[in-house]
């Protein structure tokens, strides 16, 4: 286990230098699917979200990270060793994986202290009882798991994948089904753990969940690296766009007129349902609509967002990294 | 690896399969009962009983039972991951996992097949000691094909099943080349190598073919199993 230590920084101890996940060129196909194309992407400590539509290729990309897929093309590795068919990575990875995954005929502790010996950690009930502690589950570890809510059960993954303190822990959708209480708490533990200097990479299709807990967001549409920045910077992306508006009035045609006179309107239309306009200037339009109907004297019913699903945010993205 | 075999051991014995392990058994052992009330314990109902319910039908169950048992529930529920995200060598777990379902095969197989012959004939003609080192070689090879059978396929028991009751019972009997590829046949020549009743027609398969092929596919199952397990792929299930 070496590390390069940077210019002026004493290389810390092996067991928490930080790690570095690379992917180079990674692609991965299914047959004639192509479920990742071409990503190229450095995990670095911290915390990353890995966000995404479903469908986007996000597990199929974890998966490769956590030595549980081989990639078609290009190359995963853990500070420059492959992590495909290479068992010891695990010593300094944790993985929670999105399925159960656990033996509901153990007790949370059992489950937790096995993971521990299988680690063959010198003091293993002694680390099984710490990370019972860190997920605030030592209550209820004499309990079988089979009895545990969604969210107990979750928070019993992440004590099993992080009883050997690795320096990396991978999470696959790891707040899906938590009340809102646990996953505060569990949200908390990922922040914390990042702060610590463990380079943790969560995925998720929520971009309000990343936003709050990762420093560097990672931004995958139809299985292609679309974004890659902070959580300003991809929230920015993502207002910054043309959003389409759906729009009820006294008076469409009249409305329709008055908003294509200005430049935050792109293109406006007439249908069915009623006035269909896009905002070029997503803050300045919804300025100058009230405003612009209540100088013309027409009564606005309804404004409703058209494309505002995740989906059409998501391929927006992707359109404009295409570019 | 303690860990590992002790959780196999709970997944096996903890789930409803582990009654089927219990009821083959006692059921060999009380026909054995049974016959011995009849007033027909001699040594050719007890080769009957041993060859026909014993090794041809008990064995095969419990092998397919056992083998997949240890790593099939895993694999389909996605537990497996919690073992395989460790520093663990992958073909130590295979090994592992065959010890476990070999151990079992032992305990629920050879030992009541001793018991069972025992009870019809004693000790006589070497069929008691016989049926159960054959139940033993037998269980071997049964456990690992059907522990790889777990791995490579998600209808291991389907075609286990098939195997054992097509394979090995129908085509093997009106085919006698068959025989050489049937576990249970190996299982019969090793048990006729301790007999010295005149009941025992010679098996078709020869004792050293026998040992030989038991060997291989045990060894080679078990190895198999390890590199497939090696290459483990979860799925994209997006």
């Amino acid at each position: 286990m070496t590390t390069t230590a940077t210019e002026g920084v004493t290389a810390p101890p092996a067991t928490t230098a930080p790690a570095r996940i690379e992917l180079r060129q990674v692609s991965r196909w299914y047959g004639n699917v192509v479920a990742v194309n071409d990503v190229t992407m450095t995990i670095g400590p911290g915390v990353t979200g890995l966000l995404g539509p479903n469908g986007a290729g996000k597990s199929t990309l974890l998966h490769m990270m956590a030595g549980f897929l081989a990639p078609s093309n290009g190359s995963v590795t853990l500070d420059d060793r492959p992590i495909w068919r290479n068992h010891d990575v695990y010593r300094s990875i944790g993985l929670v994986p999105e399925r159960e995954a656990v033996y509901g005929f153990l007790t949370g502790w059992q489950f937790v202290l096995s993971s521990a010996k299988l680690h063959r950690l010198p003091d293993a009930a002694e680390a099984a009882r710490r990370a019972l502690t860190t997920v605030e589950m030592l209550d209820a570890a004499e309990r079988r798991i089979e009895t545990y809510s969604k969210g107990m059960r979750q928070r019993v993954k992440v004590a099993a994948a992080m009883v050997h303190d690795p320096r990396v822990l991978l999470l696959d959708e790891p707040f899906n089904g938590m009340d809102p209480r646990q996953r505060l708490h569990l949200m908390d533990l990922v922040r914390q753990m990042g702060a610590a200097g463990k380079t943790i990479l969560f995925s998720s299709h929520i971009l309000e969940e990343v936003e709050r807990v990762a420093q560097q967001i990672e931004v995958l549409v139809a299985g292609r690296h679309a974004a890659s920045g902070d959580f300003r910077e991809i929230r920015r992306r993502m207002t910054d766009r043309p959003h389409l508006f759906t729009i009820r009035s006294s008076d469409d045609r009249a409305l329709a007129a008055a908003l294509i006179a200005d430049p935050s309107s792109g293109a406006v239309s007439l249908t069915e349902n009623g006035l269909q306009a896009q905002a070029v200037d997503f803050a300045r339009f919804t300025r100058l609509l009230p405003r612009v109907a209540k100088s013309a004297g027409i009564h606005v019913w309804q404004v409703a967002p058209a494309d505002e699903d995740l989906e059409s945010v998501f391929s927006y993205l992707i359109t404009r990294s295409a570019t | 690896m303690s860990t590992v075999a002790g959780i196999s051991y709970r997944m096996v014995i903890g789930r409803r399969r582990i009654w089927l392990m219990v009821l083959l058994p006692a059921g060999l052992i009380a026909l054995a009962v049974l016959l011995r009330m009849l007033g027909s314990a001699d040594e050719r109902s007890a080769l009957m009983l041993m060859q026909i319910f014993g090794v041809g039908t008990m064995l095969p169950l419990l092998g397919l039972i056992a083998g997949t048992g240890v790593i099939a529930p895993e694999i389909d529920d996605g537990t497996i991951v919690h073992l395989l995200s460790k520093p663990i060598s992958r073909p130590a777990i295979a090994i592992t996992k065959f010890g476990v379902a070999a151990s079992l095969l032992a305990l629920f197989g050879a030992l009541p097949a001793f018991a069972a012959a025992y009870l019809l004939v004693g000790m006589e003609a070497g069929i008691a000691f016989g049926f159960a080192v054959g139940a033993f070689a037998g269980g071997l090879a049964y456990a690992a094909l059907f522990l790889l059978l777990g791995v490579i396929t998600k209808h291991a028991v389907a075609i286990g099943i098939a195997y054992a009751l097509i394979w090995e019972s129908v085509v093997g009997v009106f085919v006698p080349g068959a025989r050489n590829f049937s576990i249970q046949q190996w299982a019969q020549s090793v048990a006729f190598q301790f007999n010295t009743s005149g009941f025992f027609t010679k098996p078709s398969v020869g004792i050293g073919f026998a040992l030989i092929a038991i060997a291989v596919v045990t060894v080679g199952a078990v190895l198999w199993a390890g590199q497939r397990l090696r290459s483990f792929t979860l799925a994209g299930e997006e």
